[in-house]
């Protein structure tokens, strides 16, 4: 067998997944915070649920862990039914945004609450804690109270906990909310090693995409209770399929126009039509949207001898971010199309400067037609 | 300078309301009982000078402790209170701390109602609503009646004059002295603490003993304290309440003074009770260092 064989299981039919929601509904009086959810997830998948704030990320978490029932519909978890499983039974275990340290125990104690209550035996919990407290470096502070230590150091013995058991399905909500942006960074990479050595099937709910996108082997969007789209962070960035999950996950131009032939998208009076992608014929006279990553189109001050699309403008406004400089320039039309740049050499004077008119192009393979 | 005055200001109220006035009662403690004005001796005479506070301090001795070490009345009268306070601490904890718990799981937008109710007792004097509980609970009372019309009852049950009444009494009256200190630190309890104890294998039962429980320790110790201190004390329940068996040492210490006019007895009980309710208190006050520390 190939060693080097990306880790799919989502593309094997064969492969049964470790959790399946079967038209999963929740509601909360007239709220439906979980609306008809269809779901796979696969054993030692690293799955992120990424939305809005009250997209229903929590709660389709709650249920796993068994806080909320659903209203209808069916949780699997290895092929059983959940409903009828407590919390306290089920082989999940959850790591809280707030972490829900006991104040009244120590790093060590906390670590085993777990392993207590399994009635796993002394020797065997010793050495379940040390191994624990060695998977998240905080063996120092084993006999510290929770107030005691910092809350990077928190996290880890939140994120020890939740793993002493070893449950099939570990739950995040939030994990890294509570960070400073440096620490969350290199938090993320830890999680990472601690998934892959664990083999532990993880689930992480979160509204920072970036978090998502450097974590999860797979995304799920998700809006007013139902996915958008499911797919890998390269999936869901390159190949979004609706305008919402285009627009949720880094910037993008949003161009609406109607299709004059099955790669020819008119989208202004007096422009030529735009080319659009090879392999996503449009039905004509349909309108569409065409969504261009800002990374994807070129300014310059002179038109490219050779480009699919090609458009003028005038720079409106450069935001320097420091490795990239993105350009917001205005058509002739008024729209206003964004584009960016790496800064590859140190900018001693800026290549171009507001009210400079310039070139943008883009290859036709670049762009994702979009149903409108 | 000013920092310095305003520590001044509860150091001066001790000494002037307490410990000058303790020092007082030691003194008569110490003294005889005889029949004059006032009704013991010696009595420190200035104009002596130096002589004078030297047969005063001679005078002074501990015969009064003593006959409180032999005579078995006092002893039994101490004991018999530490009991009565002891029971009735642990029933208003068993009363106030559903109560409190209650509360805390309530609508935030009802909490301060129910708080309101807690407290609405305090508004109306303590001696009316003692005398109200013998209204309810006499012979003839409204339980007995209510009970009896109910066909529960035939006869009358006999509660008034006994040390049940006592109880009731001491766990109506100091119930507010409970509830609000385990209230206040269940309140603050983060309800994901539970969730997490489900979550790591806990039932909700093994939560609340392993969660709740040791969480609102701090408050539940404030409220057996608050209750406790006042309750060993206690004169005005065990009078009017209890019947001549309740021996309590509140109504021994104001037999003494008022129906024995001894006075130097009187304050050799009350030196003595002082000494016993020092201890729970510096008990408590440890505790509430120890909770301090813990918190930084």
């Amino acid at each position: 067998m190939n060693t080097q064989e990306p880790f799919a299981p989502w593309e094997n039919p064969a492969e049964i997944p470790l959790i399946q929601f079967k038209n999963v509904t929740k509601k909360f009086g007239d709220f439906t915070a979980i609306d008809g959810l269809n779901l796979d997830i696969y054993a030692r998948e690293f799955f992120a649920l990424l939305g809005p704030s009250g997209c229903g990320k929590t709660t389709l978490m709650r249920l796993l862990a068994g806080f909320e029932t659903p209203t209808s519909g069916q949780i699997t978890l290895g092929g059983t039914d959940l409903a009828p499983i407590p919390p306290n039974k089920r082989a999940v275990n959850m790591m809280f945004q707030s972490y829900a340290l006991f104040p009244h125990l120590s790093v060590a104690d906390n670590i085993a609450f777990g392993l207590k209550r399994s009635g796993v035996g002394r020797d065997a919990l010793q050495a379940r804690v040390d191994e624990m407290l060695k998977l998240v470096q905080l063996g120092k502070f084993a006999n510290r109270k929770p107030h005691q230590i910092s809350g990077g150091q928190r996290q880890r013995v939140a994120l020890a906990r939740s793993l002493a058991k070893a449950p099939k399905l570990l739950l995040l909500d939030e994990p890294l909310g509570a960070l400073d942006k440096k620490l969350r960074q290199e938090t993320q990479f830890e999680l990472m090693d601690i998934q892959e050595s664990t083999g532990t099937t993880f689930v992480i709910v979160t509204h920072d995409q970036e978090e998502a996108m450097t974590v999860a082997s797979r995304v799920a969007i998700m809006n007013h209770g139902k996915l958008e789209q499911i797919d890998t962070p390269d999936g869901i960035y390159e190949t979004p399929n609706s305008a919402y999950v285009a627009d949720f996950i880094g910037e993008v131009n949003l161009i609406q126009g109607r299709a004059t032939a099955p790669h020819h998208l008119d989208w202004a009076e007096g422009e030529i039509p735009l080319n659009t992608p090879e392999q996503s014929p449009m039905d004509q006279g349909r309108e569409y949207q065409l969504a261009i990553r800002p990374e994807k189109i070129n300014v310059t001050a002179q038109p490219p001898e050779k480009a699919d699309n090609l458009v003028q403008g005038q720079v409106l406004d450069i935001a320097y971010l420091g490795n990239l400089s993105t350009y917001h320039v205005k058509l002739k039309g008024g729209q206003i199309i964004k584009a960016q740049s790496a800064n590859s050499r140190r900018l001693s004077r800026r290549r171009f400067t507001w009210e400079d008119q310039v070139y943008l192009s883009w290859a036709a393979s670049a762009g994702v037609v979009l149903d409108k | 300078m000013r920092r310095a005055f305003l520590i001044c200001i509860p150091y001066f109220w001790l000494i002037a309301l307490f410990f000058i006035p303790f020092l007082i009662v030691v003194k008569i403690a110490l003294s005889d009982s005889m029949l004059s004005i006032p009704p013991y001796a010696p009595k420190l005479d200035i104009s002596a000078g130096w002589a004078g506070l030297k047969a005063f301090f001679a005078a002074l001795d501990f015969e009064n402790f003593t006959f409180l070490a032999e005579d078995d009345l006092y002893w039994k009268a101490y004991l018999s209170s530490v009991k009565i306070a002891a029971i009735s601490t642990l029933l208003t904890l068993l009363v106030g701390f559903p109560i409190a718990y209650g509360m805390a799981q309530s609508a935030p937008e009802w909490r301060p109602t129910l708080m309101m109710l807690v407290i609405l007792p305090f508004w109306t004097s303590f001696l009316i609503r003692v005398y109200a509980w013998i209204g309810i609970l006499s012979n003839e009372g409204f339980l007995n009646q209510f009970l009896m019309w109910l066909g529960i009852i035939s006869d009358p049950l006999i509660i008034l004059n006994t040390n049940t009444a006592v109880y009731i009494g001491i766990v109506y009256t100091y119930l507010p002295f409970m509830i609000l200190p385990i209230y206040a630190s269940l309140e603050k309890l983060d309800s994901s603490l539970l969730e997490a104890g489900q979550d790591l294998g806990c039932s909700r039962v093994s939560a609340f003993w392993l969660i709740t429980i040791p969480l609102s320790k701090a408050g539940i110790i404030a409220g057996c304290f608050l209750v406790f201190i006042p309750a060993l004390g206690e004169f005005v329940i065990p009078s009017l309440l209890g019947g001549s068996k309740t021996l309590m040492i509140g109504k021994v210490l104001w037999e003494e003074f008022f129906s024995n006019r001894d006075w130097p007895v009187a304050s050799a009980v009350a030196v003595i009770l002082l000494l016993l309710l020092i201890i729970p208190i510096i008990l408590f006050q440890r505790n509430e260092q120890k909770n301090r520390e813990a918190e930084q």
